[in-house]
């Protein structure tokens, strides 16, 4: 129920957006975020809910980068 | 991203998990989030871990846990008159009567993918009125709210939200099961943030890693986890932040504050849960389908022999019900979590024995 995915906004007319989920296009509702095209966004029964940060992302990458680091010391 | 799929990163998490938690004693994780449910049993996460580590299914799916009283709400409402539409699994969870049952006999159900066709539903059809079925957690919550604030005046909600810490509390409060830690719901979390899950870590000396939906991104959260045990911490971590900012989305936050008040509700297999459920603040009483059409909640007693109590509340496992894949099948299911794509039955029965 809670299922959400990621997509790109390609399109935004108003408070509708066309969002491309890996080539399947779809409108959107956008009232929830700020976004603008280009934007990847998460999107729940046709509302995007939050704009992925690509910042914030790889700032998470820290603990990945500490995992992948030990992977090699095995 | 690949990394999050990665086979070698598995091991390498397995590897960690293995080795620190092996002197911990027995370790039971919960996760309330029917796609975590799904990504765990999906990908065998289960049979990869260490023998001291389980992770045990919680209340997270809204069909689920919406109780006969509110479906047999949704059923009166349509004999009314109204057409009124829901999410995907709703329409078959079994009741007193469910909306598929009332469906044949003709009322008119129908099933939307976004409360927006609703929307569109009540602007191509002026004459009738429309009334959704609003199930979902908070990551539902904000769609309605939006479309209480943009819809036409024949557009009604009939509300049957619900929040997810306040269940939290309750599985913990009730002493029947000893849980070790949270896997915190992803796109739950993606709206609220970390903050309303604290006080949970504070009361109950609990860690809570909130997750995404990759099978690496649940074995970094166990791994998480398990840290925070073998430290002796009680902290609210996000694993999932390109999914999840701390503060949670905010506009979405202040739309379902505008639009919604907390309320006590009982859910499918628990009491009455105070504040956990989300209504109509009155100045939208004028979308309120409750007063619309002046139907109350029934309070229907659960179907005997069905354990979907227990196996929302995490007492039991899929397997350990006497109806599980004898009786109670997707084909013809018993309970709702046998119904549901996000239930932990539906789920168990489609994938694996290696549930344990």
């Amino acid at each position: 129920m809670c299922l959400a995915v990621p997509g790109k906004v390609i399109e935004i007319k108003d408070s509708v957006g066309i969002v491309d989920f890996n080539g399947i296009k779809r409108e959107v509702r956008l009232d929830l975020v700020d976004v603008i095209i280009g934007d990847y966004v998460i999107v729940h029964t046709g509302f995007a809910i939050e704009k992925m940060d690509e910042r914030e992302a790889l700032e998470s990458l820290e603990i990945w980068k500490e995992l992948l680091k030990a992977q090699e010391d095995f | 991203m690949d990394l999050y799929k990665d086979r070698n990163a598995s091991d390498t998490l397995i590897r960690k998990i293995s080795e620190i938690s092996k002197d911990l004693g027995e370790i039971k994780l919960c996760h309330v989030c029917g796609t975590h449910e799904h990504v765990i049993t999906h990908y065998g996460i289960r049979a990869l871990l260490p023998e001291n580590i389980q992770v045990v299914s919680g209340p997270g799916c809204p069909v689920c846990v919406t109780t006969q009283g509110e479906i047999e709400a949704a059923v009166k409402v349509a004999e009314k008159g109204a057409i009124v539409t829901t999410y995907g699994d709703m329409i078959r969870v079994p009741s007193k009567r469910s909306l598929s049952d009332a469906k044949a006999s003709g009322l008119d159900i129908r099933l939307v993918y976004s409360i927006n066709d609703s929307i569109n539903l009540a602007i191509s059809n002026p004459n009738k009125k429309i009334v959704h079925f609003a199930i979902g957690f908070e990551t539902t919550c904000p769609t309605t709210a939006v479309a209480v604030l943009n819809s036409p005046d024949n557009f009604f909600v009939l509300s049957a939200h619900r929040v997810v810490p306040p269940a939290m509390d309750l599985l913990l409060s009730s002493g029947k099961i000893n849980l070790s830690g949270f896997i915190d719901p992803g796109h739950v979390s993606t709206i609220i943030g970390t903050k309303p899950y604290e006080p949970i870590s504070k009361k109950f000396h609990v860690p809570q890693v909130i997750c995404g939906f990759e099978p690496n991104d649940v074995l970094m959260g166990i791994y998480l986890l398990v840290k925070q045990i073998k430290e002796k911490r009680a902290e609210v971590e996000n694993e999932y932040v390109r999914g999840v900012r701390t503060e949670g989305n905010t506009k979405a936050q202040k739309l379902m504050e505008k639009v919604f008040e907390p309320c006590d509700i009982r859910w499918r297999g628990f009491p009455v849960i105070p504040e956990s459920g989300l209504s109509l603040k009155s100045e939208f009483s004028n979308k309120d389908a409750y007063k619309e059409f002046n139907i109350e909640i029934e309070d229907i007693p659960e179907e005997k022999g069905c354990s979907c109590p227990e196996v929302l509340r995490a007492e039991k496992i899929p397997s350990e019900c006497p109806l599980f894949g004898n009786i109670c099948t997707p084909q013809s299911p018993r309970g709702p979590c046998m119904v549901s794509r996000e239930g932990a039955c539906y789920i168990s029965f489609k994938y694996e024995k290696s549930f344990r």
